[in-house]
């Protein structure tokens, strides 16, 4: 037995970064442990079979709960990828929140209004939200590069600005008095399900799960396998030495920042371009940017990661859902991921533990590696 | 001209509040910053300060007779000791763990506002807090019969108002007549040179840290206090706009003041716009006041960040060895 967990951890360490990858799977530990103790304290009682409730999450209740899983994982994805993609060339995308809003808007305005696009309605509709998204996404891209702003503070200004900005817009173009919320958009702007109605029937699921894929799938071909990809992750690796080497590293963190941008706001589209979603005019941020950030950062930036973690995120939503047979409120899955990210914060300390246990038991030595230098 | 007075009056108060909260919390991030650290988990610090103070004032009202100040008192303290102790989680992962600035704050802000409600659900069944006395102090004698400062700051004025004062008073001194605060300054400025003259850099970036986070504690209850009756794991963004107001105020005490006076106006026309004179017949829509400090802020940076005043080394972990 001793044998067989050294063999395997001879084997962990042989793989090039595995060591992330292991000191991801346990800041998730570490979150879950976390809310399982603040259920313990809370209500020791229901603290168990709650916290099993958290980790069966759509297993409770069939296929139409793994069609839910796959809806809510969606838009978390499309975030995820977007703060992914800015972290791998050097940046730090907090106004994912903000172009998602701004690519919501413009889904449903074009949803509401444009019924004569017909059979391209929704297309057209996640078109001009990736359009929009990538514009806004490019404000800070181009404070940056041009007048030496961090991005992360404009950003974050930018978020409120948009959060106001759809407010506005909302009540001017396309508001339901009644309900204070926005217009039902029309059914041919609806994305379709295709034949993912009859697999998860009755859940929400529909062919934005594969819109993200597709995304995950471009952008993975992106960064690893073009020139493009490449210069823009020189730039955010050593800004200096990829202008010496000849590349223009203004254009770059534009068009970086333009392309994190049109990806939040494509997952804004494809969120609220569901019947029975409407845009709401209260002044609240739209969580979906910052859960994005945690997701970025437990996929280890890496698109196949984003989509894995994105998917992970949706099972716990999917949990905290049936939590409510128990006394306890979904916050509790907000708790954990926010734990999470806490860990991945502190992940150079937790892949040097890990390093340093295999070490302790295979006698091999293994490099750790910082992983894409934010700043 | 006694029209334009008497709206003066009206909304003074409500100017005065933002102004005292944005600036005591802005104050504090001062010192984080100053310090080298950046702390953007403001929002999540006053969110925690918020709940443990609604919390405290709730359970102190219920269970004994003490007058109303006495109990704002007693909130706004347990406030601030909470976001002490909130912000030694951010201290800790960036001080001493090196980590990334950005991403420990992120994981504040996401914490606090899902634990408050959390905990608040499963202590009273309900998802918010309900603070229904009302904290204001309609009269002072003497003072609000002053001509002018009277109605504009001693009439439905707040203790955490007066509080606020005597903070940037203390605050200015400690940052530029004090030894720890040159030595605050400089471990923003010049890590390096800090340490080579014996300042211990881990220490003054943790005290600076604990300040901004025992200030945004205290700044959540002053807006439970003076904004709301009922907590509900918010504070209105006021943390990012705090933020904002730091940035445009250029990481100086007296800018930030002026600033915060600037914003809080406009965060006031946007509530209530009937009210003043002038801004009426401008006739412009809620959101855009409420967009401008935002606004404000991205312009100035873009004027100013060329030649930035922020701390030089801000956003940098230090490592002794990397000169």
């Amino acid at each position: 037995m001793k044998n067989l967990w050294k063999n395997t951890l001879t084997l962990i360490a042989k793989r090039s970064n595995s060591i992330q990858v292991l000191s991801s799977l346990l800041a998730i530990v570490f979150g879950l442990l976390f809310g399982l103790i603040v259920m313990l304290i809370v209500n020791p009682a229901d603290a168990f079979p709650g916290f099993f409730t958290i980790l069966t999450g759509p297993f409770q209740a069939g296929m139409r709960s793994f069609g839910n899983m796959f809806y809510r994982a969606t838009p978390i994805i499309f975030t995820g990828l977007s703060v992914a993609f800015a972290f791998r060339t050097g940046l730090f995308n907090i106004g994912a929140t903000g172009q998602f809003t701004i690519g919501a808007f413009i889904a449903v305005y074009i949803g509401v209004h444009w019924g004569f696009l017909g059979p391209f309605h929704w297309a057209v509709a996640i078109f001009f939200a990736l359009v929009g998204g990538g514009l806004w996404g490019a404000l800070p891209g181009l404070l940056k590069a041009f007048r030496n702003v961090h991005e992360v503070v404009s950003s974050i200004m930018l978020n409120y600005v948009a959060m106001y900005l759809m407010i506005l817009l909302v009540r001017r173009t396309v508001f339901f008095g009644d309900h204070a919320r926005s217009l039902a958009i029309q059914d041919s702007a609806e994305l379709p399900k295709w034949f993912l109605g009859s697999i998860f029937p009755g859940s929400s699921i529909n062919i934005g799960i594969f819109i993200a894929i597709l995304f995950v799938a471009v952008i993975h071909i992106v960064l690893n396998k073009t020139t493009f990809g490449y210069e823009l992750q020189s730039v955010g690796f050593n800004k200096d030495a990829a202008k010496y080497a000849g590349m223009n590293e203004k254009r770059n963190i534009v068009l970086s920042m333009l392309i994190a941008g049109a990806i939040a706001g494509a997952g804004g589209a494809t969120f609220f371009l569901v019947g029975g979603r409407y845009l709401h005019v209260n002044a609240v941020l739209m969580p979906q940017g910052f859960t994005g950030i945690a997701v970025a950062l437990l996929g280890l930036s890496a698109p196949i990661g984003v989509l894995l973690a994105g998917i992970f995120y949706g099972f716990l939503e999917l949990g905290g859902l049936f939590l409510q047979g128990f006394d306890f409120t979904s916050e509790i899955i907000d708790i954990i991921i926010a734990v999470i990210i806490y860990f991945s914060a502190l992940s150079l300390f937790l892949q040097k533990f890990v390093a340093s246990y295999i070490k302790k038991v295979t006698e091999t030595d293994i490099e750790i590696s910082e992983g894409a230098d934010i700043k | 001209m006694i029209e334009l007075m008497n709206q003066l009056n009206f909304a003074f108060p409500y100017i005065i509040r933002a102004m005292a909260l944005l600036s005591v919390v802005a104050l504090g991030a001062l010192f984080s910053e100053r310090s080298g650290v950046v702390n953007i988990a403001l929002e999540g610090i006053m969110i925690m300060g918020a709940f443990a103070g609604a919390w405290t004032m709730i359970i102190v009202m219920n269970n004994f007779a003490i007058p109303r100040q006495w109990n704002a008192f007693i909130g706004l303290s347990v406030g601030a000791v909470t976001g002490l102790i909130f912000s030694l989680f951010h201290a800790f992962a960036a001080i001493h763990m090196k980590s990334n600035q950005i991403i420990s704050a992120t994981a504040l802000n996401f914490f606090a506002p899902a634990f408050a409600i959390f905990t608040a659900r499963a202590v009273t069944g309900d998802r918010a807090l309900n603070v229904r006395l009302d904290y204001s102090i309609r009269n002072i004698p003497i003072l609000s019969d002053i001509p002018i400062l009277g109605p504009w700051f001693f009439t439905n004025a707040y203790l955490s108002t007066f509080i606020a004062v005597f903070i940037f008073i203390v605050a200015y001194i400690v940052l530029y007549k004090t030894p720890f605060g040159l030595r605050l300054r400089s471990c923003g400025e010049n890590p390096h040179a800090a340490d080579s003259l014996g300042v211990n850099i881990y220490k003054i970036r943790y005290a600076g840290v604990m300040i901004s986070g025992a200030l945004a504690g205290l700044g959540g209850v002053m807006f439970v206090l003076s904004f709301s009756t009922r907590f509900d794991g918010a504070v209105a963004g006021f943390g990012f706009l705090s933020l904002a107001v730091l940035i445009s105020g250029q990481w100086k005490p007296i800018r930030l003041i002026l600033i915060a006076f600037l914003f809080a106006l406009f965060r006031v026309v946007s509530e209530i716009p009937d009210e003043l004179i002038g801004i009426r017949n401008l006739n412009l829509p809620q959101e855009i006041w409420r967009m401008l400090p935002f606004i404000a802020t991205l312009v100035i940076l873009a004027i100013t960040s060329k030649g930035s005043a922020a701390p030089r080394a801000v956003g940098e972990p230090f490592d002794a060895g990397k000169r």
